[in-house]
């Protein structure tokens, strides 16, 4: 399932998929990823992380203290002013490489709708197979705001030629963690 | 056709950079990669049959969504009249102080023209889709339902940049982009309001589904307090699980993706960043919906996604652009959702650029029958407003066989200075477009059903009818000649009765569906008066009147007593490619030993098709036959002929023959086939005028001497 959602993914371009076994690689993998992308406490180089199950136990302030610019309050302000937004998102579609999240709260869309680079944290056991699949996880009786996304921004509307990066995110980096099992079920 | 439409004709072919850009899409391709391993068929009965439901019960599915949209705390505005979707927004905006507004795509808003009106009130209304955007500068409406601005070209949009930037902007797409970017991000955060469309509403749970590739509808769902969602009633499913196979189909169709970048379904307000709630407002809006929906014809056209691959695969739009094919909706389906959200007379204009090919309804994933539809407008516009005279008496005259060929012959004598070779290659005057491109035929000296009487045949117990079609009787009468001599090498004697008359479809194509049905009563009685195991037919055309069109024709204009006879003719009509492919496999036409390898490109009429579904055989008969088949690219878009199309829209016309002639010549092949005379006159005509070397024949022709 991994792969295919893998290759799916990196088919649409602009997107990056890794996968890591334990939560402390990948924490340790946007640590770096922050600092090689020169995250700064400036406007326009800020990174925004919204509210993520993989977060809990985590020292947020000792981590933003190693990265300074990296905030864990989400507002619209900081958001605007994102290289790099980080969410964690809920399914994968192995068919088309797409991510899923219940975005009902406005952190979720602000930290990934804004930003030059959008990380995205998924569980691997979370990847199903197909929309039909998803539509029996996620319901919008349950999520007033459900939201499928599948590679980075983009538009054909000048001569049909494409280009990335119109309004949200030019990359989507997509981060796969076998040990964030259940953790947001 | 009025003299304004015209002109934008003729100011359109000038300026072919969409055909271009559509051309280097090659959409027919990446639309098959996208579907690759997906039953379309399966997929469009699937959506077919949940928006024809839908369309079925669209008050029900309205009351249910209000509820459910409600119960979430969204307030729900169902308004029948463009005027009652104005005043609510124009409200809204006034009691809660809006002067901005972010828009992402609304299609339901520019066919009311709600930017115009809230304009009126100071406030100021802008688009996030690029595309849309572009067009708002522009000043200009969509020519195209899913990139609006693919009529400009990239410098064209630095100009407008430019302007609205007030800073110089290169013609780099992916600096313009950028530069949208920056001017755009501003906006949003400004905006009072955002504003958007849908493109699935869920009753059952009060869900807008929204999809984009450029994120700008998130954007404007989220930043705003204020959240106003304009939506057509057609866009009602009734089941969450009703939108699976529409967002299966919609990229795919749309753009030849597996899913947009962004797919957002929004069920009630949520939370704005601080902590205050968002007011979601949804405006349900009819504008003539529900009375689409009660006619049973045109209640088929609600099963439309907007996918616009109707227009993607349209030989006609491709060439002008729904500037001039469409009002604000374009292209095939357009048109008939502007006869009805603005009224029937403002489509009779745009109706008449259908050439009725059949090719978007090929693709279409709502399964909607769009040309069939396009010629239910003409037979209204017809029947409400009468044919122009000249046409009228036209189409009286080719109903009698003799008094058509007397004038035919007249007028073709009338010709003679013109006459080489059998083409008419100038005409004087104002008919002088008609032969600009291609040359005419002249008008046999003989007609066939005279020609007939000279020819011996031997006497069988298996015979079929010959039924010509005016074409064949008139200017190829050889064809004819050869289709007799093929029969009867398989042992079949061919009677032609002498009371046939025009099939019927050039009435029909002008929405004279009386006449059409007239035709049709004539002709049934002779064809059947003698004991004759087939119908053959040599004209694509007339054997989708023979096959296909007669019963139907005759039930709908109250001549249902005739509906069995006509059933019987489509039971024994052939098409002569298809008899001939059969008695091959049967054995009772052997080719001959030793024939010379020739190669043919074989052209599909429309009508074979798409109509028929006769494509097989004739390639299959013409390769046993001894040819060689040279595929050419679009073996199958039509070659512009399309029966009076080319008379009335010649300049459309001679731009779709120049398209079919390059891809004839880039084949090399010796000979051009297709099995419907009017092809064969167009391009043939065409060919003799551009001097080329290949021949256009009938089938008949290339097989005569082809059997033992």
């Amino acid at each position: 399932m991994f792969d295919k959602f893998k290759a799916a993914a990196e088919a649409a371009g602009n997107t990056a998929v890794m996968r890591f076994s334990t939560k402390a690689q990948a924490l340790d993998f946007i640590e770096e990823f922050l600092k090689q992308e020169e995250v700064k406490d400036n406007p326009g180089s800020y990174a925004v992380w919204a509210d993520a199950p993989i977060l809990k136990g985590v020292d947020k302030q000792a981590l933003a203290a190693k990265v300074p610019g990296l905030k864990f309050q989400v507002t619209r302000e900081l958001a605007k002013n994102a290289k790099i937004g980080i969410t964690q998102m809920e399914w994968g579609l192995a068919n088309m490489g797409t991510l899923a999240q219940d975005s009902s709260a406005v952190e979720q869309r602000l930290a990934s709708a804004l930003s030059w680079i959008h990380v995205a944290l998924l569980p691997t056991d979370r990847i199903v197979a197909d929309l039909p699949a998803l539509m029996t996880k996620m319901h919008p009786g349950r999520s007033n705001y459900i939201a499928l996304i599948t590679g980075p921004s983009k538009t054909a509307d000048i001569e049909r030629v494409l280009a990335i990066g119109v309004h949200g995110p030019e990359r989507l980096v997509i981060i796969c963690v076998d040990e964030l099992r259940g953790t947001n079920s | 056709m009025k003299k304004e439409l015209a002109q934008s004709i003729q100011k359109a072919l000038k300026r072919q950079n969409l055909a271009g850009i559509l051309d280097r899409w090659n959409y027919p391709a990446t639309r098959a990669k996208a579907y690759e391993g997906i039953d379309f068929e399966a997929l469009r009965n699937q959506i077919a049959e949940i928006k024809g439901s839908a369309a079925d019960h669209l008050e029900e599915l309205a009351e249910t969504f209000k509820k459910a949209a409600e119960a979430r705390g969204s307030k729900v505005f169902r308004a029948n009249s463009p005027q009652a979707v104005k005043d609510y927004i124009a409200n809204l905006c006034k009691e809660k102080g809006v002067r901005k507004i972010v828009k992402s795509k609304s299609m339901a808003s520019e066919e009311i023209h709600l930017n115009q009106h809230l304009a009126k009130f100071g406030i100021q209304s802008d688009e996030t889709d690029l595309g849309e955007w572009i067009i708002q500068l522009a000043h200009q409406t969509p020519s195209h339902m899913v990139m609006p601005a693919l009529h400009l070209t990239k410098e064209e949009v630095a100009d407008l940049f430019s302007k609205e930037t007030r800073q110089q902007q290169s013609t780099d797409i992916q600096q313009l982009v950028k530069v949208a970017r920056k001017a755009l991000r501003e906006k949003y955060f400004a905006a009072d309001m955002g504003m958007s469309g849908a493109n699935i509403a869920i009753a059952e749970t009060g869900t807008l589904v929204i999809c984009t590739n450029e994120g700008n509808a998130r954007l404007v769902t989220t930043l705003p307090k204020i959240h106003v969602a304009l939506v057509g009633l057609e866009k009602l499913v009734a089941s969450y699980a009703d939108a699976a196979p529409i967002l299966t189909a919609l990229p795919k169709s749309a753009t030849s993706q597996l899913i947009t970048s962004y797919v957002s379904f929004i069920t009630g307000p949520t939370p704005n960043d601080d902590g205050s709630m968002k007011e979601l407002h949804i405006v349900l809006m009819d504008n003539r919906r529900t009375a689409m929906a009660k006619d049973p014809r045109f209640k088929e056209a609600l099963q439309c996604i907007r996918c616009a691959s109707c227009l993607n695969v349209c030989p006609v739009y491709r060439l002008v652009t729904g500037h001039v094919f469409g009002l604000i909706y374009t292209g095939g389906i357009g048109t008939i959702l502007t006869a009805w959200f603005n009224e029937l007379k403002t489509s009779e204009d745009i109706q008449g650029l259908c050439i009725c090919c059949g090719k978007c309804k090929e693709i279409c994933p709502g399964k909607i029958d769009i040309p069939e539809l396009i010629l239910e407008i003409r037979r209204r516009i017809a029947s409400k407003e009468g044919l122009p005279f000249i046409q009228k008496s036209a189409l009286s005259v080719i109903n009698n066989r003799r008094l058509f060929h007397s004038m035919l012959r007249a007028a073709s004598v009338a010709q003679k200075p013109f006459v080489k070779e059998g083409f008419i290659r100038h005409l004087p005057m104002f008919l002088s477009n008609l032969s600009e491109y291609r040359s005419l035929p002249t008008i046999a000296p003989i007609p066939f059903r005279d020609a007939f009487k000279k020819i011996k045949q031997p006497k069988s117990k298996t015979r079929a009818s010959f039924f010509s079609g005016c074409a064949i009787e008139f200017v190829y009468p050889r064809i004819g000649e050869a289709i007799v001599k093929v029969l009867n090498k398989a042992g079949i004697e061919v009677v032609f009765p002498q009371g046939q008359s025009c099939c019927g479809i050039p009435h029909w194509g002008s929405g004279a569906f009386d006449m059409a049905a007239a035709a049709a009563a004539h002709n049934i009685k002779p064809l059947l008066a003698d004991d004759v195991k087939y119908v053959v037919v040599g004209c694509a055309t007339c054997a989708t009147a023979l096959k296909k069109e007669w019963p139907r024709l005759l039930k709908d204009e109250n001549m249902a007593s005739l509906v069995p006879e006509a059933e019987k003719v489509a039971a024994k009509t052939v098409m002569f490619s298809e008899l001939v492919n059969q008695l091959i496999e049967e054995k009772k036409l052997t080719p001959k030993d030793g024939l010379e390898l020739r190669s043919v490109a074989y052209h599909d009429s429309c009508h074979a098709k798409r109509h028929v579904g006769i494509y097989k055989e004739p390639r299959a008969a013409l390769a046993a036959a001894g040819y060689e088949l040279n595929e050419m690219f679009e073996c199958d878009t039509c070659c512009g002929m399309g029966g009076s199309y080319t008379v009335k829209q010649p300049e459309i016309s001679m731009e779709m023959l120049k398209r079919k002639l390059k891809n004839i010549e880039d084949t090399g092949a010796e000979y051009v086939s297709a099995e419907c005379p009017g092809c064969l006159i167009q391009i043939g005509g065409g060919l003799d005028k551009a001097g080329s070397k290949i021949k256009s024949k009938h089938p008949a022709e290339l097989m005569e001497d082809h059997f033992k």
